[in-house]
């Protein structure tokens, strides 16, 4: 039988019109700070695949993905929720949840999407499909009159969420396996002010960082009935602290080999510390205040970028000889950086020159450079399968 | 790396009243204060000011205190707080504008 010629240009027609199919494993989001918009990149292609506008106030703004890998939850500062689809480059969903934000994460069966925030304080969690919401935690302390900041919100296994109240001094452990019924733990008196937190690669044990005082606060959550302690406590040895223009971030990325990368607070050091008896084993002098110290996935070097006035720098630790073997300048405003998912390239923006730089790790060499409006965060697809991102 | 020395800091406080503080910086170095409020400050007080770890800085926040003591939290800072001190970065003139502008309702940046 012939096919109707009609039929048979329709069909032509529209192959040509359908979206070559794809999948997202190398693709990710540059969020562009001023603008409120994200473009979606393709690191294979090292290339800039199309821009989705209309994020609101992305000061401060992060993402995790849904574990398909096809959505990335964009966490803005003026409370946005904004599910972004890559494929289609296009917002799926868009919520404004509180008034004041500062990022989020994804429960382990990707079901339950948390944000965590400063105005009101305290943690909402939503349905990671419908974005509607299923349980609002307030951070509430002393006499329960007032709200803490949450921050340092990580996913930890069994469907919980831990994060850190930073007026109150607490850590948190909620619950959400049943998700409209969070069942919270707390940890009082975990240490001054925690700024961040982070959970090891293998969801074990939660970290938070103090500003108030040298020291961060340590959770065994598989042993949570022994409460929180400190360690790396008084690192600062009671000199004073230097000035501290930007706070610190910290994430699962720092351990690498046995051993955590921690940024010092007020000190111009990456401070090692041994996680098997979370004792100090070294301490490496670096070029300022660190603020993100990320360690390449295979571990073998430790990246950090620094706070204002340093933070057109960054500098690479090798983790066998523990210092510093390169400083590069990527450009003006280093804000962040990220991993292609085995490490070989590393990602790095530079806010006020408006471009994304890529390096190769082994030799340092730049490989491209893309533009971007004030670009800030950048997040891989491949956070999608990793505890803590 | 920048010292801070507590002489210069006293030096600073007790010239502060009489230093002249109405001049405007130039049109190069606004806009780049503007860049630094809106971006670096931003990173704790929000890019729109309307806070994050930091107080929203808003007129109607802002406008009922004094701008001289707001001032010395820009070029001193707050211990026991995140807020750093920025006089190794502005002068007593620039922090003025900047609190003045900040009062007045903050410019945004041009690009
Ligand atoms: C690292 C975080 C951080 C940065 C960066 C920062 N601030 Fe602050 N700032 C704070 C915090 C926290 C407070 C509140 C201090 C307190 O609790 O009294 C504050 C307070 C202030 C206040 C007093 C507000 C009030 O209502 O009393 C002013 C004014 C101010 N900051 C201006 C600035 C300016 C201008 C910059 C940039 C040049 C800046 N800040 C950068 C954290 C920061």
């Amino acid at each position: 039988m012939k096919f109707p010629t009609a039929i048979l240009a329709a069909l032509l027609l529209s192959a040509c019109a359908a979206p070559a199919l794809r999948g997202t494993g190398d693709l990710g989001i540059v969020i562009e700070r001023a603008g409120g918009s994200v473009v979606v990149v393709d690191s294979s292609a090292r290339a800039i695949l199309g821009r989705v506008e209309g994020l609101g106030d992305l000061s401060h703004a992060s993402a995790v993905y849904s574990r398909d890998g096809r959505y990335a939850y964009v966490f803005g500062r003026d409370g946005g929720l904004t599910k972004v689809d890559l494929l289609e480059r296009r917002i799926a969903r868009r919520i404004v949840q509180a008034g004041n934000s500062i990022g989020g994460a994804i429960s382990q069966d990707g079901r339950l999407v948390a944000s965590q925030n400063y105005e009101p304080g305290g943690v909402k969690v939503f349905d990671a499909d419908t974005l509607e919401l299923l349980a609002d935690i307030p951070a509430t302390f002393g006499d329960g009159s007032r709200r803490s900041k949450v921050v340092g919100l990580a996913d930890v296994p069994g469907n919980q969420f831990a994060f850190a109240l930073f007026e109150a001094g607490e850590i948190w452990v909620a619950d959400l396996s049943k998700p409209r019924e969070p069942k919270v733990t707390k940890f009082r008196n975990i240490g001054s002010q925690p700024y961040d937190g982070l959970v090891t690669p293998d969801g074990r044990h939660y970290i938070a960082g103090l500003f108030g005082e040298d020291g961060l606060a340590l959770v065994d959550l598989w042993q949570p009935e022994q409460g929180a302690r400190k360690i790396l406590a008084n690192y600062g040895k009671g000199q004073e602290k230097l000035p501290v223009f930007k706070m610190p971030h910290l994430r699962g990325w720092a351990v690498a080999g046995g051993r955590a990368y921690l940024p010092a607070i007020g000190r111009h050091e990456v401070l090692v510390v041994d996680t098997a008896t979370w004792q100090e084993v070294g301490r490496i002098p670096v070029k300022g205040q660190p603020v993100f110290v990320m360690a390449r996935p295979d571990g073998r070097q430790i990246w950090v970028n620094f706070a204002f006035p340093d933070y057109s720098h960054v500098q690479v630790i090798d983790t066998l000889e523990q210092k510093v073997v390169q400083t590069l300048s990527p450009g003006k405003a280093v804000l962040h950086m990220e991993f292609t998912p085995r490490g070989e390239h590393v990602w790095i923006s530079a806010r006020d020159d408006n471009r994304v730089v890529v390096y190769d790790t082994a030799n340092f060499a730049k490989l491209a450079e893309l533009p971007a409006q004030t670009p800030s965060g950048i997040f891989f697809t491949s956070r999608a399968a990793r505890i803590g991102f | 790396m920048t010292q801070y020395s507590g002489k210069a800091l006293v030096a600073l406080i007790l010239l502060a009243p009489v230093a002249a503080l109405t001049a405007d910086p130039s049109p190069g170095r606004s806009r780049d204060l503007v860049r630094m409020v809106r971006q670096d400050c931003g990173s704790c007080h929000g890019l729109t000011l309307k806070g994050g770890l930091g107080p929203p800085l808003l007129p109607e926040t802002l406008r009922e205190k004094p701008a001289e003591s707001l001032r010395y939290t820009v070029l001193l800072g707050r211990p026991g707080t995140p807020m750093p001190p920025w006089n190794a970065f502005l002068t007593e003139a620039e922090a003025d504008w900047i609190v003045r502008q900040l009062i007045a309702g903050f410019p945004e940046e041009t690009r």
